[in-house]
């Protein structure tokens, strides 16, 4: 679950639609040449070739992340992704580490729902050393028992304050909500007990299981060329198994029914996660959507629960909405952080702004600022290299296309106020906005019982 | 995943420039600004990298919560809020809205010392972000009917910040304490009720004291070049009349003759943490002092200490076995006196107290032992490695500037690092 984390004095910024990298791709002005690298043993890379820093930025992105989780196994993916890097090959822990450090490469590893992410980021004269530790790392974990017990405790503390937390609490508690019986509604980070039972086994069954030359996206931008790549690709990759396990994930649609869960806190503000159904990426009006969502919630200091909550009449800090598409559903979600005893005001006047907008869909005006916004702001996407990898593996992990980055725009310049007008209507329906509130509210009803274990 | 929060390039130059007048040889070798002055006083740094056609225009005024009224706590940091409600020619929210019509993200941030503003935007739009933002140094206009609800969402901001989470509670008593006169010991956001008490009045009169040229520095980085800056600066910036602004004159610490344990106890807290902190030079105190090099050695034994291979996670957390997360934390670039912070958080079953002597154990052979010469060259080639790696991004460091020191409750897999590269170490 990716949450938007404040981090401003003056606002919550647009932190929630940078969660959705895919979404806001953008391309830059001058055009961007993206390469198809194929390996002489057949493995595939997007490259952006950028000679302008001594650093190459490598991101491989594999399908099926913590929702092929067991359910009593919650937080093994995690856990394996935090443990991969822990000692691999003939290097234990601290020598793989310590190698890491004095070479000044910067490798981690990233369990997402729906995905599995490595990202290497070396300066180009380690270039041929940092490849073969992220090859060593894929391909000869050693899963040693101490840094796997380690690693474990700090999950476990990890989620014992999660556990306390009252953003956290929000979260999982809607995602158990909306999907209840499924890996979605699951704590991706796991639970003390289910984290206590992840054996080594586990570990080692995620990698063997996913981390295959069919299930992998790789992304690669800096200080390197096809030539050399190419081999590189043959030498890290090609080891691994040829084709991963099928994924089982179910699709799933998400119980809303309008109702709020309240959760007891003892804590001055309330902390609000509100979610209904969305449109999947692949969706052909995801574009509009997308725009509609801007337009509610996600534009920064612009939007209209921005204006209407907090500039208007200051009942929160941040307040927003976000497209959340998932392999197998989609979500729009939304939140608002406000005093107790405000909170059932901020939830009602997000509640009909939420109808609002549905009814009478945006104006013209409002969608010519969002397209000027989703548009103009293209470059601001590529401001590192490692954004630059990333970007290739979304755009690979998604389908995007090796030439998304040169139509994308026309997306968004193609959307019309009548699109807009009809997904607004179909798409937001207040009646199945469901909360989740965790504090001490006032004036607001529990509807709906929390879910098991939440 | 670990968000230890991290000083990056940009936003650790400007810092330096802001304090230390561009005695920054180490930080040139990075980022080889070019700065020049306006007659009025600003100074303008110029920071060219053409990896996208994008700038980020940021200013940065050198005043910040520690040159606050007393009694006015948070008045620094209201007032950022409200440099966004309008001017003479703008409406509230108006310069936001021309940002986000031109694909441009911004924002604002309150420190100690200096308050920012920035924007990033496509390089044919940075004069459009100067005119405002040189309008708005001067031409700023308020009313209660736009401040009043955006002290309601301080009051949120402070909520969400600290009065929702117990580790920040335990940090905001443990800086009042490790600060026993210096405003330091005071939040960035304010008291509550101090927060609670200011007005339309308090944040012109801040304003009107702090806001103009020759107290502000001018960062411009991203594909641009110092002679497409010169004249905008000039045309916009130049407009703006210099005016008498006060040294900034803080009281300082006394002699502190005893040490202070502060703790927090909560039903929310889910694992302790315990952190310890040193009063420790700044960059400014130390050139002051004539021991210039001292806060560039605390780097190094950060580096040293910090980290995944470092002393403190390697003995406490791997060998031992005690801790879930251990590491420390320097900030150097204040304007006054700073504070050097150990910090660790046990694991579960582990009582807090074994960690602490722990801790305190790898603290005492640092200074009883001192540090080898390998360590320090190994943490001089990591952290001017480092200085490549900030170089790389153009638009994310003033993002990730606002909070400098690293939380004490935040369970990390790495340490927090310095970030500005080595120039000297013991």
């Amino acid at each position: 679950m990716t949450r938007p984390h404040p981090q401003f004095a003056r606002a919550f910024f647009i932190l929630a639609l940078a969660a959705l990298t895919v979404a806001l791709l953008s391309r830059p002005a001058a055009a961007v040449d993206v390469q198809r690298v194929v390996s002489p043993g057949g493995v595939e890379a997007w490259l952006i070739e950028d000679r302008s820093n001594p650093i190459i930025a490598l991101q491989v992105t594999f399908g099926g992340g913590s929702a092929s989780d067991p359910a009593n196994r919650a937080g093994r993916a995690r856990m394996t992704a935090a443990t991969l890097d822990e000692g691999a090959g003939t290097l234990d822990s601290r020598a793989f580490q310590g190698e890491l450090a004095d070479l000044s490469i910067r490798l981690n590893f990233n369990a997402g729902r729906d995905s599995f992410a490595g990202s290497l980021m070396t300066l180009t004269r380690n270039r041929d050393r940092a490849f073969e530790l992220l090859h060593l790392a894929l391909t000869e974990p050693r899963f040693d028992p101490e840094p796997v017990e380690r690693i474990r405790q700090q999950l476990i503390v990890r989620a014992q304050r999660s556990a306390l937390d009252p953003d956290a609490v929000a979260w999982s508690t809607l995602m158990a909500t909306l999907y209840p019986e499924h890996p979605y509604g699951q704590r991706s980070g796991g639970t003390v007990a289910s984290l206590a039972a992840v054996e080594t086994a586990d570990l080692e069954a995620f990698v063997a299981q996913r981390l295959a030359r069919d299930n992998l996206h790789i992304g690669v931008a800096g200080d390197i060329s096809a030539e050399e790549l190419g081999p590189l690709l043959d030498s890290t990759f090609g080891e691994l198994p040829a084709e991963a396990a099928p994924l089982e994930v179910p699709a799933i649609a998400p119980a809303v029914d309008g109702g709020t869960v309240v959760i007891d806190m003892e804590v001055p503000q309330s902390v609000v996660a509100l979610g209904q159904g969305g449109l999947k990426r692949d969706d052909p009006d995801y574009y509009v959507a997308y725009a509609v969502n801007y337009i509610l919630g996600g534009g920064g200091f612009s939007s209209r629960l921005f204006s209407e909550v907090r500039e208007k009449r200051g009942l929160a800090y941040s307040v927003y909405s976000y497209l959340h598409p998932l392999d197998s559903s989609a979500l729009i979600l939304g939140g608002v952080a406000t005093e107790n005893a405000r909170v059932a005001e901020s939830l009602e006047i997000i509640r009909s702004e939420w109808a609002r907008l549905a009814t009478e869909g945006p104006t013209a005006q409002e969608l010519d600022n969002a397209k000027t916004f989703l548009t103009g702001s293209f470059p601001l996407r590529f401001e590192s290299t490692g954004a630059l990898a990333d970007i290739l593996a979304a755009m690979q992990f998604q389908n995007l296309g090796i030439d998304y980055l040169e139509r994308r725009n026309d997306y968004i310049e193609a959307i019309t106020l009548e699109d807009t007008r009809r997904i607004a209507a179909a798409l937001l329906r207040p009646d199945d906005l469901t909360a989740v509130v965790v504090g001490q509210p006032e004036n607001v009803e529990a509807t709906r019982a929390a879910p098991d274990g939440s | 995943m670990p968000d230890t929060p991290r000083r990056t390039g940009l936003a650790a130059l400007a810092a330096l420039v802001l304090l230390g007048g561009l005695h920054v040889p180490a930080a040139a070798q990075v980022f080889e600004p070019e700065t020049f002055t306006l007659d009025n006083g600003l100074k303008v740094v110029v920071v060219e990298n053409a990896r996208a056609p994008i700038v980020t225009h940021m200013l940065w005024y050198k005043v910040g919560s520690a040159d606050e009224p007393r009694g006015q706590s948070g008045i620094a940091h209201f007032l950022e809020h409200l440099m966004f409600k309008g001017t003479e020619t703008l409406g509230p929210g108006e310069f936001s809205d021309i940002v986000a019509r031109n694909g441009g993200r911004e924002n604002a941030f309150t420190s100690l010392d200096y308050t920012a503003y920035f924007q990033t935007v496509a390089r044919d739009r940075l004069e459009l972000m100067m005119r405002h933002e040189a309008d708005r140094m001067h031409n700023l206009v308020l009313s209660d009917e736009v401040v009043m609800p955006e002290r309601d969402v301080v009051l949120e901001e402070r909520r969400s910040r600290t009065d929702n989470e117990p580790s920040s509670q335990l940090w905001e008593m443990v800086r009042a304490s490790l600060y026993l006169h210096h405003p330091y010991g005071t939040p960035v956001i304010g008291w509550q009720q101090e927060i609670e008490s200011l007005g339309t009045e308090d944040a012109l009169a801040f304003y009107e004291r702090w806001y103009a040229p020759n107290n502000a520095v001018l960062v411009v980085s991203g594909d641009v070049t110092v002679e497409e800056v010169r004249p905008l600066a000039e045309r916009y910036y130049g407009a703006v009349p210099r005016k008498a602004v006060p040294e900034r004159v803080r009281v300082q610490e006394p002699q502190q003759w005893a040490g202070r344990r502060v703790e927090l106890a909560s039903p929310r807290v889910g694992q302790p943490s315990i952190s310890i902190a040193y009063l420790a030079p700044s960059f400014r105190t130390a050139r002051l002092d004539d021991m210039p090099e001292r806060p560039y050695a605390l780097q190094v034994l950060g580096e040293i200490l910090g980290g995944n291979t470092g002393r403190l996670y390697r003995s406490l957390v791997i060998e031992q076995g005690l801790a879930a997360g251990a590491g420390n934390s320097y900030d150097g670039s204040r304007f006054d006196g700073t504070h050097y912070t150990f910090w660790a958080s046990p694991r579960p079953g582990v009582e807090v107290e074994a960690v602490e002597a722990a801790l305190r154990a790898e603290i005492e052979a640092v200074l009883q032992e001192g540090v080898t010469a390998d360590e320090v060259e190994q943490a001089k080639t990591r952290l001017t490695a480092q200085a490549i790696y900030a170089r790389d991004s153009v638009g994310a460091a003033p993002t990730l500037s606002r909070w400098p020191q690293a939380r004490p409750s935040k369970i990390s897999k790495t340490g927090p690092t310095a970030s500005p590269p080595s120039r000297r170490s013991r």
